[in-house]
């Protein structure tokens, strides 16, 4: 006890210089978890983000993944039905999943050749059964506060309605009708309107008949666009495709390009009147940390039946958050490694200015039978309190700080978003990334007191005793 | 000098020699000095300042080591001791009066008189009556909760012969212990000084100056230039 009593009050000496150097340590220890709590915030988002678009895991055809965006009807899933079955009952993965649904990715043209604009682009469409989708849009394990907005309720009876993405909107010019802010004057596209309206002509021709045949009626009001795709046998196609909203997708590419659309619908326009099948399998689980042996179960299970799917993961389908993550995390230990050495070299000056002070007194102590090694636990010790008590005001005043920050109504684009999000740093409950930060700082503290108190301890006793 | 035989010898110097290197000059602080100082003896070193003086007590003091010749302390040769081996020597058998006090700063009288203890892991409840007899014995019970910044050169003096003493060494050491104290405060270390070592028959060596020092002595070695010039023997009380 002796001895934390003298490192107390030798702290307490050199009021000034103690708190100089317990604040740099406070400092440091601020900026990491300021830091490591926004980017909890930003991987959690961008992790709900993706799960939300595509569960968790996704089975395809062996060598969909690869080479099928290119043609999806070649890698259909026949039996899905069956397959989402298999897995809806599975003892092992029931307790795991929250949502088993077919999807259809697809890709088209959209155009919009009705009303004064006339445009078209192309499209990467997903067609899916609406109540799983919404299902899946619910999922938010980390209660996080995403840029996406809140998509139509869209029914299973209703098989021409879905969404397109905000910027997918704007580009085929039906910010009227829904209602989208930041769009270009009408006369401008007005006057750009070409005199004969050619594409729409031509859509005509290939059209197939609307699957909803109350289509007129039901969706008054809603904009219709025409979505050109080419099917499994290749010949182009034609479909109906009434918008009900433009909503939000969080990153630009998706909000430029996606169109939402009942399953039905999406194997209407790739497989026609042929038999409609699935590109994917998705699978979304209640809890991430659940993945892995979600995995070995899918893939054991398709192994088992012989079911020729490939497993993929989030990640996988979304290369965006690997790379956003692997910076973010560079980023942060970059950060941590600057706080780490200037907390060091700031504990080295102070306890090497306290070793010069206390020469004589350290002479005196060795003359009384004191070790090197109690010399040298002093000024760790001394060092590692420093550290201890920096780094305590660093977390109390983060703690404050994550409160006001997250009060403050900020708001920030993150990286290749389309939308700004609220600024949030992610401390509260975070317990072990708060301990592990103190102890880490220190744990720096108590090693940077190690160089002088190491000198310290080997100072001959009468040479510390002459000491002035 | 002439001794019996049945007095013991605590300490022990034969041929010893301390060489300090300065620089690139070779400096030699004592040269071959042999003396015995026996139990319960009240000592003093004299000589001119640079005769040897401090080194002789450093020697004495296991804090330092002879260039050659022998030192024993207690019986102990002290040069087969390590470092640690050597503290822990010091921890029990050797007490310290500093000429500058060398109380720390951040310790009461009582914490500082207390240290001492703490290093040769007396228990608790007997630490604390010890420490309390020893600043009673030097009158300083009542300011027991105070810094050394609040206490006079005196009392300062008082705590670190209270520190020395209260492990009860075999050996007390004081370099020029009245040398910042006016002549009347110095007067009352000694008088204390010669009290406790009656009390406690330890073995008290100093390094002075002070004629009312030499004057209380049993026993006085002269230092010049290194060397024991002439050791005097008084009329034991005892």
């Amino acid at each position: 006890m002796m001895i934390f009593r003298i490192g107390y009050r030798n702290i307490l000496r050199n009021r000034r210089r103690s708190a100089m150097t317990g604040l740099a340590v406070a400092v440091g220890t601020l900026a990491v978890l300021l830091f490591g709590g926004f980017q909890r915030n930003v991987f959690a988002g961008l992790e709900t983000g993706a799960v939300q678009r595509s569960g968790h895991l996704t089975a395809f055809r062996q060598g969909y993944f690869l080479y099928g965006a290119g043609n999806p009807s070649a890698y259909g899933i026949d039996d899905s039905r069956n397959i989402v079955e298999l897995l809806q009952n599975d003892p092992v993965l029931q307790p795991l999943v929250n949502v088993v649904t077919p999807t259809l990715s697809l890709v088209g043209i959209a155009g919009n050749y009705s009303g004064q604009s006339s445009a078209a682009k192309t499209f990467l469409g997903i067609g899916f059964v609406p109540s799983d989708h919404a299902r899946m849009r619910q999922w938010n394990e980390h209660h996080v506060r995403l840029a996406t907005g809140i998509e139509p309720v869209l029914k299973d009876d209703e098989p021409s309605v879905g969404f397109v993405g905000l910027g997918l909107g704007r580009i085929l010019g039906l910010c009227g009708p829904l209602r989208i802010s930041n769009c270009p004057p009408p006369q401008e596209l007005a006057s750009e309107r070409p005199a004969v309206d050619a594409p729409a002509e031509d859509f005509k021709e290939l059209h197939e008949p609307d699957l909803d045949k109350t289509s007129t009626d039901s969706h008054a009001g809603m904009p219709r666009l025409d979505l050109l795709g080419a099917t499994a046998a290749g010949a182009p196609n034609v479909v109906g495709f009434y918008v009900a909203s433009a909503t939000p997708q969080g990153v630009k590419e998706l909000d430029e390009n996606v169109i939402g659309m009942p399953l039905p619908l999406a194997q209407q326009l790739v497989y026609g009147r042929q038999k409609p099948r699935v590109t994917g399998i998705t699978v979304q689980l209640h809890r991430t940390e659940d993945l892995e042996k979600a995995r070995e179960r899918l893939t054991g299970l398709f192994h088992e039946r012989g079911i020729n799917l490939e497993v993929h993961d989030f990640a996988d389908l979304n290369p965006f958050y690997v790379q956003v993550k692997a910076f973010f995390g560079s980023l942060f230990l970059f950060i941590a490694a600057i706080m780490g050495v200037i907390v060091l070299f700031t504990i080295v000056n102070t306890m090497t200015m306290a070793v010069l002070e206390r020469t004589t007194e350290i002479g005196t102590t060795r003359a009384l039978g004191v070790k090197r090694g109690g010399v040298r636990r002093q000024f760790l010790l001394e060092g590692g309190l420093l550290g201890a008590l920096g780094a305590t005001v660093g977390v109390a005043v983060a703690a404050l700080a994550t409160f006001a920050i997250n009060h403050a109504g900020l708001e920030w684009t993150p990286p290749a978003n389309a939308q700004a999000t609220p600024f949030q740093v992610e401390l509260w409950g975070r317990t072990a990334f708060i301990l592990s930060t103190w102890i880490a700082l220190t744990l720096i503290a108590t090693l940077a007191a190690w160089f002088p108190a190491n000198r310290a301890a080997k100072l001959q006793i009468v040479d510390a005793l002459r000491h002035v | 000098m002439t001794l019996s035989n049945d007095i013991v010898s605590v300490v022990r110097l034969r041929d010893v020699a301390k060489t300090y290197r300065v620089g690139t000059v070779d400096v030699e602080a004592l040269r071959g000095v042999t003396l015995d100082i026996h139990q319960s003896r009240f000592s003093v070193v004299i000589g001119p300042s640079g005769s040897g003086k401090t080194t002789l007590l450093n020697l004495i003091g296991a804090i330092d080591a002879p260039t050659a010749g022998s030192v024993e302390l207690c019986g102990q040769d002290l040069a087969i001791l390590k470092d640690d081996a050597l503290s822990e020597f010091r921890a029990r058998h050797i007490g310290f009066v500093f000429q500058g006090f060398s109380l720390m700063p951040v310790l009461s009288a009582f914490e500082n008189v207390e240290y001492p203890l703490l290093l040769v892991g007396m228990p608790a409840s007997e630490r604390k009556d010890r420490t309390m007899a020893m600043l009673e014995a030097v009158g300083l019970a009542e300011q027991r909760y105070r810094r050394p910044n609040e206490l006079s050169g005196g009392q300062k003096q008082r705590v670190a012969i209270a520190r020395a003493l209260v492990k009860q060494p075999d050996v007390v050491l004081a370099d020029e212990p009245t040398a910042n104290l006016d002549t009347k405060t110095g007067a009352s270390i000694i008088e204390l000084m010669r009290n406790v070592q009656t009390q406690f028959r330890t073995t008290f060596i100093f390094s002075t100056h002070d004629p009312q020092l030499m004057s209380h002595s049993d026993e006085t070695f002269a230092v010049r230039d290194g060397r024991l010039v002439s050791p005097q023997m008084k009329e034991l009380a005892s």
